[in-house]
Order: structure tokens, then C-alpha cells, then sequence
């Protein structure tokens, strides 16, 4: 089975999120970027693919050459080979695009994107990736099983979760379920050697026409102080007279 | 020209969401100067659609189409949208409304903008608000293509009656066979879940055990609200993960989030940033969560919690 995990490079969850130009550009001053926690754990149980199943896997990202870093990482958690589509991710879209291209191109059986990436959180790429090529798809995802071609997948919906059958080629939207926090790896030593020889290919872009574009950013208005207050009934009081929220 | 919507519904009734999103349609299509019309599978009736503003409901009615599928309810949606030549397509954020949106775009090959927060700040050029950066920011996205999508966050915008026609006409798309069955589903139907919930009753590792949670699934039954609890209360096995909420969990849009023993680490409020009223309670006065809170009560959850439920079951019991 041939496994590429597509990677979205993006600040770390404690990053300070600042803009800069005019409010038109992230501000990636100071800012520690990491492999998008969704995919990190659809690239785990893809290692477990590879460990118990003999799967290859090939780690994607789409975006300029400072994502390296993050592509290493994943070679170094275990991926085979990275592949690094060298343009800047504008709009989920046309990053769709450069993914179903090489998804295609490499021949995949199973794609694994996250569902969403924390930075832009489009919830959108994977599930586009899966219509492009025409492959099934399934979202928020926190258990896949392949057999062959056969595949049971477990997904999260509002409430509960629903078990579905169904066969490669095949994109899932993953999240934490596809592995436990506790099966999350830190690379270690001899992996990070090893992945300053593995091959990360570097790709041109194919075209591709963003159909949106982010124009100017906002943070949420500051918030006034906190009422604190010393007895319940006071809070009942609140809720129900000031707030009226119950 | 119009704008399309559509309607989910859950055995045979409309959710809180179909209303909210047909309110806001109401609102593109007054501005664009058009009419909306709505796409409702296997749905409840059409005129509740039109209290809301719906001007016509195409209802859907066909066996592929029983259990949600996401490649056959986005075929239906985007054969609507193409027949009412529908420049805008207005969607919820569920869970089924997020799975098969990315699939209505491609189809219709149209621009998508999901969590979106405001009506458009303007149509030409097309120019939405939507949040990012999980709730941390918020951006003013164009989409440039002919046909617009928007997955309209959850209390965004709100209920707004309408009094419109909702003219019921039958609507039956082509749908394909899927590769993709349901097996089962398990899903707890008495409860109230996250998505759906109004208030959520949240708590943390300060409860220090899964056997307390017994007074928070009492403020949520008093409450009629969801229970939910951070990251690390999932992680140690306390409570399930669907119950995760924050940056790497399940975002909240509550009307009332009332936290209980939880720090207010940055990644936690990132989840709930778009809650309306946030109530803390804890032990320590320099959570940082207070910082981000409208009311709160430092004490210790053991005291405070049952006497808040005693009281809230009185306040509940003279205001039903
Ligand atoms: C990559 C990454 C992603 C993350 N994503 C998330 C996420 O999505 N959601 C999330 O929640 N966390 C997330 N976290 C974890 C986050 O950083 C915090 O560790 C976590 O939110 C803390 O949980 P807590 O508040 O329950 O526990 P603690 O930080 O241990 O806080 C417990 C609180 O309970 C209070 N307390 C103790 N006893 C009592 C008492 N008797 N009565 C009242 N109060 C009491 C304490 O004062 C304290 O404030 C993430 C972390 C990382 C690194
Ligand atoms: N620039 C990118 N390169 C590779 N994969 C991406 C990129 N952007 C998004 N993805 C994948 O798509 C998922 C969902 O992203 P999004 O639609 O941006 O929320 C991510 O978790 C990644 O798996």
C-alpha cells in the first residue's frame, strides 16, 4: 500500500497570532511552526501502516521553502520520502489542486490529510482532494482499518460516532482517535540523522486558480473584565437578568 | 439567479441550524435583490422554512439519500444549486454539513469560506468574514468565483423571523451508487451534544477524578446543556474524547460555557472563543481563564457546585 500524508505546516497552539503589512500578512515573527496536530496523527498510524503492513509513505506538503523543516520532522518521525510542492498555500482550492496532482502522479492508495489545519481551519482540502481524483472520502476520522482494499473507518459526527465500510483508493480527514496523544513519537536521534538523507523532492507547481483570497485580518476586540462574584446566587442572577442566557 | 440553503434535519424535523441558516440566506438575498430557495432531505415541513424567510423548499425524497451519505447529499445540493442557477450556497457547520462541503465546491467548482461569522461586508466584490487561526483571529476573505459557498458558523448570526412563502415543490437529483456504507452508528440519543447544545457545562483536571463528574452531568441534565472537559481529562481516560473541546478538539459556539475547574490554557480558549457568556469556577484567582471570562466564582467545586445546582434546580423549577 502506497501512503501519502499530506502535512500543513503551522504555528504551534501556543503561538501569539500578530499581523503585520497593514494587517494583510501573519506575522511569523517569534513563531515556532510545527506539523498540523491532525495530520500529525494520521502520520503515526500511517507509521503503524508501514510497521505492521509494510506500507510505504510519502509525506506532501504544498508551500515555500522555509516548510522544510517541517517535512524533515516528519521523515524523521519514519516517513520515506517528502515531497514539497513549491508554492505558497494561498487558498484551499488551488492547495487541493497541487495535492490531487500529485496524488495522482504517485499513484496513492491512501491519502491521509487532518481535518483541519489550525492555522486557516478550512476543514476543506482533504475532502476536495478526494473529489478531484475521485476517490471515497471520509471525514473527521478516528479509526481506519485496511484489509487489501477493504476499509473500515470509524468518523466522529455531532454526538457519537458512526462505523462505515470502504475500499481504497481512499482520502480520510483525520483527527486525535487515529492514534492516542500517548502514541505520539518525538523523533529521536538516529531518526533525525537518517532523515537528512532521505529524498525530499522538490516540485514545481501546476496551475492552479485560487478562488479566494484572504485580504485583511482582525483579532477579536479585547474583553471587558470579569464580574466576579461571591455567592451563587448572585451568578443566577446575572445569568438570568444581565447575560440572559438562561 | 438565488441564493440556495441548505436545511438539515434529524428523523423527519428540521434542526436549530436550518433555521439559523435560512435566516442569514434571507439576509444575502436581500441585499443581492433575490429569493431564497432551500434543499431539504427527507425534512420536516416546509412553512416552519418559511417563517424564516425560505421563498420556495425543494424537498428531496429518495432511498439512496435515507442515511446521510456525504457524495449523494452533495450531488443533490449542487444539481439544485445548478437548476436555480443559485450564485450563493449557504451551509451549516455540522459534522455532515463540514464532510460534504468540500465536495459541493468542487462540483460547482466555486469558492468556499467556512466558519463564517457576519453577513458579506460587501457582494461586489464578494467580501465575508470568517474566523481563523481556531477563533485566535478573524479574516476578510473575497471569493471570486460566480457561485459562493459559506459554512455559516453556529449562533453566528442568529434566528430571524421572515414570514416568506415556502413554496413546497418535489426535487428529485440523480445520485450515484456510493463505495462508502454506514455499518452502525452509536450515537447517545437522550443526550444533548456539543454541537447542538446551548449551554455546555465543561470541566477540568481540577475535579480530579472521573467519578465527580456525577454534579456536572447534574448542572447539565438541570440545564439541559452538554457536557464537555479539556484535552487532558480525555487524554487520562476520565471522559470521552468527544467531549474534547479547544484548538485540537471540538470548538464550542454556545450561548453559555460554564468551565469548571480548568486552567484556561491558550489552547482551551481558542475552542470556545466564539461562546457567548463564560462562567468560571475555580479554586485559584490567577487562572488565567478569569481573564477570559464574563463571570466568575473562585472557591473550590466541591463547595461551590453543588450549592449552584440546588439553587439553578429552584431558579429552573419558578421559571418553567
Ligand atoms: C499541541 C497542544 C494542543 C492542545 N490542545 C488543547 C485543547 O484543544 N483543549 C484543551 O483543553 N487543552 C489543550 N491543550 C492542553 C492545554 O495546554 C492545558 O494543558 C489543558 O487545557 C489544561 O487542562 P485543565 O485546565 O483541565 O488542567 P490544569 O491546567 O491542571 O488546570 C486545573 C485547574 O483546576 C483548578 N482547580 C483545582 N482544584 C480545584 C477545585 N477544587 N475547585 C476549582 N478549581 C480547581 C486549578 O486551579 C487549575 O486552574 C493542548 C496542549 C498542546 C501542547
Ligand atoms: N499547504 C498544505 N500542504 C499539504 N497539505 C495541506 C496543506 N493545507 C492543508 N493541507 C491538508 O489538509 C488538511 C485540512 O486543511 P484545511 O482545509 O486547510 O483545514 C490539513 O490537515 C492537511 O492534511
Amino acid at each position: 500500500m502506497k501512503i501519502l500524508v499530506c502535512i500543513s505546516h503551522v504555528p504551534d497552539t501556543t503561538s501569539k497570532i500578530n499581523f503585520t503589512d497593514g494587517e494583510t500578512k501573519f506575522d511569523t515573527n517569534g513563531v515556532n511552526f510545527v506539523i498540523n496536530p491532525n495530520d500529525e496523527f494520521g502520520l503515526t498510524r500511517a507509521m503503524w501502516f508501514k510497521e505492521k503492513q509494510g506500507a510505504s509513505v510519502h509525506v506532501v506538503t504544498v508551500g515555500a521553502p522555509e516548510t522544510e523543516p517541517t517535512l524533515r520532522k516528519a521523515l524523521a518521525i519514519g516517513a520515506d520520502e517528502a515531497i514539497r510542492v513549491n508554492t505558497p498555500a494561498t487558498d484551499g482550492y488551488s492547495v487541493a489542486k497541487q495535492l490531487a496532482h500529485i496524488a495522482q502522479e504517485g499513484d496513492y492508495d491512501l491519502i491521509i490529510g487532518g481535518r483541519e489545519s489550525i492555522d486557516y481551519n478550512g476543514g476543506m482540502v482533504p475532502g476536495m482532494v478526494a473529489k478531484m481524483i475521485g476517490a471515497n472520502f471520509v471525514n473527521t476520522c478516528i479509526s481506519l482499518e485496511v484489509d487489501g482494499t477493504s476499509v473500515v473507518v470509524i468518523r466522529e459526527i455531532d454526538g457519537g460516532k458512526e462505523t462505515l465500510n470502504t475500499s481504497l483508493p481512499l482520502v480520510v480527514g483525520g483527527q486525535k482517535g487515529l492514534v492516542e496523544e500517548s502514541d505520539l513519537r518525538i523523533p529521536n536521534m538516529r531518526g533525525i540523522m537518517q532523515a537528512r538523507s532521505k529524498p525530499l523532492h522538490i516540485k514545481e507547481p501546476v496551475t492552479a486558480g485560487a478562488k479566494t483570497v484572504a485580504t485583511i485580518f482582525e483579532k477579536p476586540a479585547p474583553r471587558g473584565a470579569v464580574k466576579l462574584v461571591d455567592t451563587v446566587d448572585e451568578l443566577i442572577d446575572l445569568l438570568h437578568n444581565e447575560a440572559k442566557v438562561i | 439567479m438565488s441564493v440556495l440553503v441548505y436545511t438539515e434535519s434529524e428523523n423527519g424535523s428540521f434542526k436549530k441550524t436550518a433555521f439559523e441558516v435560512v435566516s442569514y440566506a434571507k439576509a444575502i438575498a436581500d441585499t443581492l435583490d433575490t429569493s431564497v430557495t432551500a434543499i431539504s432531505i427527507n425534512g420536516g415541513e416546509a412553512s416552519e422554512l418559511g417563517v424564516y424567510g425560505a421563498d420556495k423548499v425543494l424537498e428531496v425524497s429518495n432511498d439512496m439519500l435515507t442515511k446521510f451519505n456525504a457524495e449523494g447529499y452533495a450531488d443533490a445540493i449542487s444539481q439544485a444549486a445548478a437548476q436555480e442557477e443559485a450564485t450563493v450556497v449557504v451551509l451549516s457547520q455540522t459534522a455532515n454539513a463540514k464532510f460534504m462541503a468540500p465536495l459541493v465546491a468542487v462540483n460547482l467548482e466555486a469558492g468556499y469560506v467556512s466558519n463564517v461569522v457576519a453577513v458579506p461586508q460587501s457582494t461586489t466584490p464578494f467580501k465575508i468574514k470568517h474566523s481563523v487561526f481556531t477563533n485566535k483571529a478573524f479574516s476578510l476573505t473575497e471569493i471570486n468565483t460566480n457561485t459562493k459557498i459559506i459554512g455559516l458558523g453556529k449562533n453566528a448570526y442568529g434566528l430571524h423571523e421572515n414570514s416568506a412563502a415556502a413554496v413546497a415543490e418535489a426535487f428529485s437529483p440523480t445520485i450515484k451508487e456510493t463505495q462508502t456504507t454506514v455499518v452502525s452508528v452509536d450515537k447517545a440519543t437522550d443526550k444533548v451534544t456539543i454541537a447542538d447544545a446551548e449551554v455546555v457545562v465543561s470541566a477540568g483536571r481540577g475535579l480530579k477524578g472521573p467519578e465527580n463528574w456525577g454534579m456536572i452531568e447534574e448542572m447539565a441534565a438541570i440545564l439541559g446543556a452538554a457536557t464537555a472537559c479539556s484535552k487532558p481529562v480525555s487524554d487520562m481516560g476520565w471522559r470521552s474524547h468527544g467531549e474534547h473541546v479547544g484548538q485540537t478538539g471540538k470548538p464550542v459556539a454556545a450561548s453559555l460555557y460554564i468551565a469548571i475547574g480548568i486552567s484556561g490554557a491558550i489552547q482551551h480558549l481558542a475552542g470556545i472563543n466564539s461562546s457567548k457568556i463564560k462562567v468560571v469556577i475555580n479554586s485559584d484567582p490567577e487562572a488565567p481563564f478569569f481573564k477570559a471570562a464574563d463571570y466568575g466564582i473562585v472557591g473550590d467545586a466541591f463547595e461551590i457546585v453543588p450549592q449552584l445546582n440546588e439553587k439553578l434546580k429552584a431558579f429552573k423549577a419558578q421559571n418553567a
